[in-house]
């Protein structure tokens, strides 16, 4: 079954067609990658689908149901939860902290109960708190707790804002470039991550430059240059893909100055 | 367990906290009725500073109006207990509310704005009620003579007239408000306000309903206003819109950015912007120079305010130890 459908997706800046009719299904389960050389439009479309951006023409289905148009905070209540790919945490707040804000959408308490303190407030406080800490040990961050989000280091940061996005019992995670910055031990840490993830049930849809790590961990490859979508299937078709290959090449140069 | 507990001992700001209490409770024992009337007034401020607090210093919202919900309160009180007889009290949840319909009406076209410009158009809202007030557009506020011949307030039978009984009256509200604010921010919807200001972008990327939470403070912010209009009102017995002018809005937004967010903080800066001034009255003119001077210090010297809140505390089962541990 299909968790995700992007149906003719096209964004537009300007004059610049980000993303160009662009058409792919995330299906439930499964790791999925979304690739392409720098300025294919990768994180635009995920911005479509989070309700960052609405695309200028056609649609995007969660669970059968269209969510264009929602508002981002709509849409992960819906069960979409991301992370950002330049990194945004709550830099001043505690890590602990950060990882409620995922869970905030799912507590209930009033500004009343808040107010008073009630027992029922405590209560789902505790659980919160209790909950958002064994989403911290999942990402191995348990200790760190009471710090501050801006001090950890900078893969300790990415993995914070999956523990974040978790938090929100989401049914699909979005990753933005969850590897970047990351050294090779941080890096395969969060290989065990994603895996984990996604034996939690949970599905993921994620943008990476690291193509051996895609590889690995992918069940699905979505491969995107200049908006366009240029081919779409396993990774070991894909990477045959004389288009794939072009592109690639293509843009090697360009990784190589960046 | 101290995720319910109000007083925490070890943390310094608890006994700061306790000791101002009890100076607060014993004050007007040593103070003459020009004092204790001074001491309303700092708590009168200390309230709706607190008010401001929710909506400046929890969620980062750059308001400046405050003062014309304050307005809305004092107008309500004096006009349902000048024509209608209501008692003060009486009026109070309705001074509230008063002010939360107003706020809920001017914010929601504006709430979404970044903050320079909110600024601007906040200011903006205690011109139009002021000047709305003066004109007497609505027939019932007196224009700017404003209303006169406020009832005193009673409490079950008990009349508050004198300095003193204000000052009770006025420090307990305050209590009350310190209290259910402190749990407010303690809460999902404290640090809701709180993922807003740091990055509003990133709060409904997780799932934080921004619009709404900003509306919620600025709501609940307004409506604590109203009720501070109410004790206005009640202990001056006459109102005129040239109390509620901008430069009251300046104040009460600068009490909060002085303090830093905390509400430790807020009660000090109170006391700093109202207290101080009438303690250096001797020097007549030079006394708001010197006051001038002494916030631009005190600005440049500590840019992030007096006393910014603590981080809230988390009891977590077994990890506290492991925590300690790491951190040492
Ligand atoms: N908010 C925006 N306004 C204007 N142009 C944008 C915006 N976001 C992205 N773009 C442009 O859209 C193209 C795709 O960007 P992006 O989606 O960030 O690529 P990728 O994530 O694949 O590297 C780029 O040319 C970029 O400059
Ligand atoms: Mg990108």
């Amino acid at each position: 079954m299909n968790l995700l459908e992007v149906e003719g997706m096209s964004k537009i800046f300007g004059g610049l067609v980000a993303v160009n009719d662009l058409d792919f299904t995330v299906e439930e389960g499964a790791v999925v990658g979304l690739i392409g050389p720098n300025g294919a439009g990768k994180t635009t479309v995920f911005n479509c689908i989070t309700g960052n951006y609405v695309p200028e023409r056609g649609d995007v289905h969660f669970q059968g149901k269209s969510i264009k148009g929602l508002k981002p905070h709509s849409i992960v209540e819906l069960g979409i939860a991301r992370t950002f790919q330049t990194i945004r945490l709550f830099s001043r707040l505690s890590v602990l902290e950060n990882v409620l804000a995922g869970r905030h959408c799912r507590l209930k308490s009033g500004f009343l109960a808040s107010m008073l303190h009630l027992p029922s407030q405590r209560r789902e406080e505790r659980d919160a708190v209790e909950r958002c800490m064994q989403e911290l040990e999942f990402v191995g961050l348990a200790n760190a707790w009471r710090e501050e989000g801006g001090s950890l280091a900078y893969g300790s940061q990415r993995l914070l804002e999956i523990a974040r996005a978790l938090a929100s019992d989401p049914k699909l995670v979005i990753l933005d470039e969850p590897a970047g910055g990351m050294n090779d031990q941080e890096t395969s840490d969060l290989v065990n991550v994603i895996e984990a993830i996604r034996k939690r049930g949970i599905t993921v849809l994620l943008i990476e430059h690291d193509m051996r790590l895609v590889m690995k961990i992918c069940h699905k490859l979505v491969v995107l240059e200049h908006g366009t979508l240029i081919a779409e299937g396993v990774p070991d078709v894909v990477r045959r893909d004389p288009a794939v290959i072009e592109a690639y090449l293509g843009s090697d140069d360009n990784d190589e100055v960046y | 367990m101290s995720q319910s507990a109000f007083l925490d001992f070890s943390d310094k700001r608890t006994y700061g906290a306790v000791a101002m209490g009890l100076l607060i409770a014993v004050l007007p024992l040593f103070l003459n009725a020009y004092w204790i009337d001074v001491c309303v007034s700092i708590g009168l401020y200390a309230i709706l500073s607190l008010s401001l607090n929710v909506i400046l210093g929890h969620a980062g919202i750059f308001h400046m109006g405050h003062a014309a919900f304050y307005a809305v309160g004092a107008y309500v009180t004096a006009i349902l207990n000048t024509m209608y007889q209501w008692s003060i009290f009486a009026t109070m949840p309705l001074a509230g509310l008063a002010a939360a319909l107003v706020a809920l009406l001017v914010a929601r076209p504006i709430i979404h704005l970044r903050g320079d410009y909110l600024l601007i158009v906040t200011v903006g809202i205690v011109e139009i009620v002021r000047i709305a007030l003066t004109n007497d557009v609505f027939g019932i506020t007196g224009g700017s003579n404003g209303i006169f011949g406020i009832a005193r307030p009673r409490f079950f039978g008990f009349r508050i007239v004198k300095s003193v009984h204000f000052y009770y009256l006025v420090w307990g509200m305050c209590a009350a408000t310190l209290l259910l604010f402190h749990w407010l921010w303690r809460s999902r919807i404290g640090r809701a306000l709180n993922y807003i200001k740091e990055d509003d972008v990133a709060a409904e990327g997780c799932g934080v309903d921004v619009t709404h939470y900003k509306l919620m403070a600025f709501v609940l912010g307004a409506f604590w206003a109203g009720m501070a209009g109410t004790l206005y009102a009640a202990k001056m017995t006459t109102i005129a819109p040239a109390s509620f002018n901008f430069m009251e809005s300046v104040i009460i937004f600068a009490v909060v950015i002085l303090a830093g967010g905390s509400q430790l903080g807020v009660l000090v800066s109170s006391f700093l912007f109202i207290g101080l001034p009438e303690l250096l009255r001797e020097f007549s003119s030079a006394r708001m120079l010197c006051f001038g001077l002494a916030m631009m210090i005190m600005m440049v010297w500590r840019p992030q305010g007096l006393m910014p809140p603590r981080p809230r505390r988390y009891r977590i089962p077994d990890r506290s130890k492991a925590g300690e541990e790491g951190k040492a």
